[in-house]
């Protein structure tokens, strides 16, 4: 019989090991999932994780893609793992996101057609304003009313979602777009465009943004007496306030920070990969990014990994689809599997597996 | 422009080599879906298209498919993957996807492109839509007949000239052969959404709509009328299968003769961009089977408005017409005119509540 054995301490070896273990263990499951469809498993799962990084027909597009999608993941899952180490779940990152989209494209639209080096600085401004106010919501009904901030902060999505939707057929939609709905593209407005900062690289100010925020992370985390103590809230709340940490104000510190962040990423996104604010402009990062930063153990350069490899799935998700004609839920299983074998590895991390001896007399 | 140079190279690098592997090989399409090809409706049937154009050209062809691709940056990715691939005809099949298309349209330029609803043409990308008007004016009649309680329910995506369109020809004839009917809209603001369908649906039904038409992809409306005995109309595919008893007819979207002619045209190198837009004539615009419950009078007047559609002596909007706001638009006799139908931004006189801004 096998037996779990609770560690003292989590495994360092397991921390580290069970996520490609959970790689290699989807990519079995996946590989019997597409077999089962009566798809090639090892061409697909080839397809899926390497030729958009070494085919030679695909690879010297999807490798700078691979930095454009994974981008806004690593830059939202960044500011969401603070607040994750430190027991505050701000779900709502997606809503966040959306709204920094909007007030950045919203002021870049109000100057339009002026130029000006000023205004992409001041959409950045406007942008992370919006990420950041929208969290605020959460966080001060939180910590003034004790609301439950997992709740409020997912359901402010959906309200996001609205105003999203009202922005394009109202105030922000193209008055040249034949009553269509949507705004302005911001490829057609250079000063307020956020375009590809090196030719075939992928890099825009997003990605840019996004290892900055690596770099902070890591070394607030590592270094900094606030990093220290997120994780002793996180580990031990009562010990924490005992520390002299107060917890309203790191309620309110971590949701602004991942606010700020997912707005960044949503106005980065609104003025260049995605040009303009449509009724369905949000693609889930928000969520996804929360996969990301579990994946990556909240850990900075873990989630850089995580969401360079979650890109890679989308990536070669699509690739698969067209080259074997795989359905798209199969894709998104093979996506799914990932973080349940990730969570179910987990266990490694925190347990030791035993041969249970026989019930000694 | 300088990053679309370097695809360029890289595409060029790849066209050489796929040219060079399959000389004289099949013409690769492609489709890109803005849904799942199990929707039983918008996607479905263009899937119904891209099957057509296998059982028809056979060996000459190789088609290929990516589903629920969202708009924006995904659409542009997935689109220059195709290309890549060696794909010389992309059907796109989502107004949304339009900017994506005119992108990759211009690193491509020996791509074909298809793309449908929109109105951005290019030397290789031609747009297509369908004259659903003239199936709706049919569906219109047989509601204003059939409605007991004299409300129709109306569910709407989203209130761009398309839809509304649809509402103004439907209420135009439901009214003409009942002047006490009354259209309940409703607008979800989603092409696909199941839940949300279906609960428009219930909604309407509390107030007493007993005839329900849709402007959304999926059959759940459908389901329930069924469920709750009263009359609907299938969306851009036969639905009669969720609703045996509830469907009086569909607006079936065809796709398939175009599909087939625009393909072997790029097969014979006589593709040329353009706008189509065709309607119940050519066969685009098709009725599913009448149901029984219509009685034969109903059904023989239907089927009479749809064949002086069909064949071009009657047209869905003519004078005398006015709007909404009681100001004149058609004279009596007039026909609108394509560019005005295209941008259409009003409802006609008659239809209660505001177009949402």
């Amino acid at each position: 019989m096998l037996r779990l054995e609770k560690r003292p301490v989590p495994s360092k070896v397991w921390t580290i090991a069970t996520p490609l273990l959970a790689v290699i263990a989807t990519m079995v499951a996946g590989g019997i999932l597409f077999a089962i469809l009566g798809k090639d498993p090892v061409e697909a799962i080839r397809i899926i994780f390497w030729d958009p990084l070494f085919s030679e027909q695909f690879a010297s597009y999807s490798r700078p893609q691979l930095l454009v999608k994974a981008g806004p993941l690593i830059l939202i899952a960044i500011g969401l793992s603070f607040g994750f180490r430190a027991g505050i779940w701000n779900i709502g990152a997606e809503g966040q996101y959306i709204i920094g989209a909007i007030t950045g494209a919203a002021v870049g639209l109000a100057f339009y057609p002026a130029g000006g080096w000023y205004i992409f600085p001041l959409m950045v401004v406007a942008g992370a304003f919006g990420g950041w106010l929208w969290a605020m919501i959460p966080a001060i009904l939180r910590t003034k009313f004790n609301t439950n901030e997992i709740l409020v902060s997912l359901l402010l999505v959906y309200v996001a979602e609205h105003i999203m939707s009202a922005m394009s057929f109202g105030l922000l939609r193209n008055p040249e777009g034949h009553g269509f709905p949507g705004s302005r593209n911001f490829r057609d407005y250079d000063v307020a465009a956020n375009p590809e900062l090196i030719s075939g690289t992928g890099m825009h100010w997003g990605v840019v943004a996004a290892f900055i925020a690596v770099i902070f992370a890591y070394v607030v985390m590592t270094r900094h007496i606030m990093g220290y103590q997120i994780t002793l809230a996180g580990q031990s709340p009562r010990a924490a306030r005992f520390g002299g940490v107060n917890p309203n104000r790191l309620v309110v510190l971590c949701f602004a920070i991942s606010g700020v962040l997912a707005g960044l990423a949503g106005m980065f996104e609104v003025t260049g990969p995605a040009g303009q604010i449509t009724t369905d402009f949000n693609q889930g990062y928000g969520f996804t990014a929360i996969i990301v930063a579990f994946l990556g153990r909240l850990h900075p350069v873990g989630i850089l990994l995580a969401g360079l490899l979650m890109a890679l799935t989308y990536i070669g998700g699509d690739l698969a689809q067209l080259m074997l004609s795989l359905p798209k839920p199969a894709i998104q299983a093979f996506q799914g599997m990932l973080l349940f074998f990730l969570l179910a590895f987990d266990m490694l991390t925190n347990f030791r597996i035993r041969l249970a001896k026989s019930e000694a007399a | 422009m300088v990053s679309f140079k370097s695809i360029l190279t890289g595409a060029v690098l790849a066209l050489g080599l796929s040219t060079a592997a399959y000389a004289e090989e099949k013409l690769k399409v492609g489709f890109i879906y803005v849904g799942p090809t199990g929707d039983f409706g918008w996607t479905y049937q263009h899937d119904q298209g891209r099957q057509a154009i296998e059982k028809e050209l056979g060996d000459a062809v190789e088609t290929s498919y990516v589903e629920s691709v969202p708009e924006g940056s995904d659409a542009e990715r997935v689109l220059t993957q195709m290309a890549l691939s060696g794909t010389k005809l992309i059907y796109a099949t989502s107004f949304g996807y339009m900017d994506a298309v005119q992108n990759v349209a211009a690193k491509f330029p020996d791509v074909r492109f298809e793309h449908a609803t929109g109105y951005k043409q290019a030397d290789n990308v031609a747009t297509y839509s369908a004259r659903f008007y003239e199936g709706r004016a049919v569906i219109g009649t047989i509601a204003g007949r059939m409605t007991k309680t004299n409300k129709i329910g109306y569910i709407a995506s989203f209130p761009i000239p398309e839809v509304i369109r649809g509402i103004n020809s439907a209420y135009i004839h439901a009214k003409r052969v009942n002047p006490d009917v009354e259209f309940k809209v409703v607008w979800v603001y989603t092409w696909f959404d199941p839940a949300k369908e279906a609960d428009a649906a219930t909604a309407m039904i509390e107030q007493g709509v007993d005839v329900i038409m849709q402007h959304t992809d999926s059959p759940a409306a459908m389901t329930i009328a069924e469920e709750k005995g009263i009359y609907a109309f299938g969306q851009a595919s036969d639905m009669s299968k969720f609703g045996p008893t509830a469907q009086l007819t569909a607006i079936i979207d065809n796709w398939d003769p175009y599909y087939v002619a625009r393909t072997k045209a790029v097969i014979d190198g006589t593709w040329t961009s353009g706008n189509t837009w065709d309607g119940m004539k050519d066969g685009m615009v098709v009725l599913a089977p009448f149901s029984d419950a219509l009685p034969d009078d109903v059904k023989a007047e239907a089927q009479a408005l749809a064949d002086s559609i069909a064949a071009g002596t009657y047209h869905p909007f003519t004078g005398p017409l006015n709007k909404q706001d009681g100001s004149a638009w058609l004279a009596d006799g007039e026909v609108a005119d394509d560019g005005t139908l295209a941008g259409m931004g009003f409802y006609v006189e008659g239809i209660e509540g505001e177009i949402p801004n």
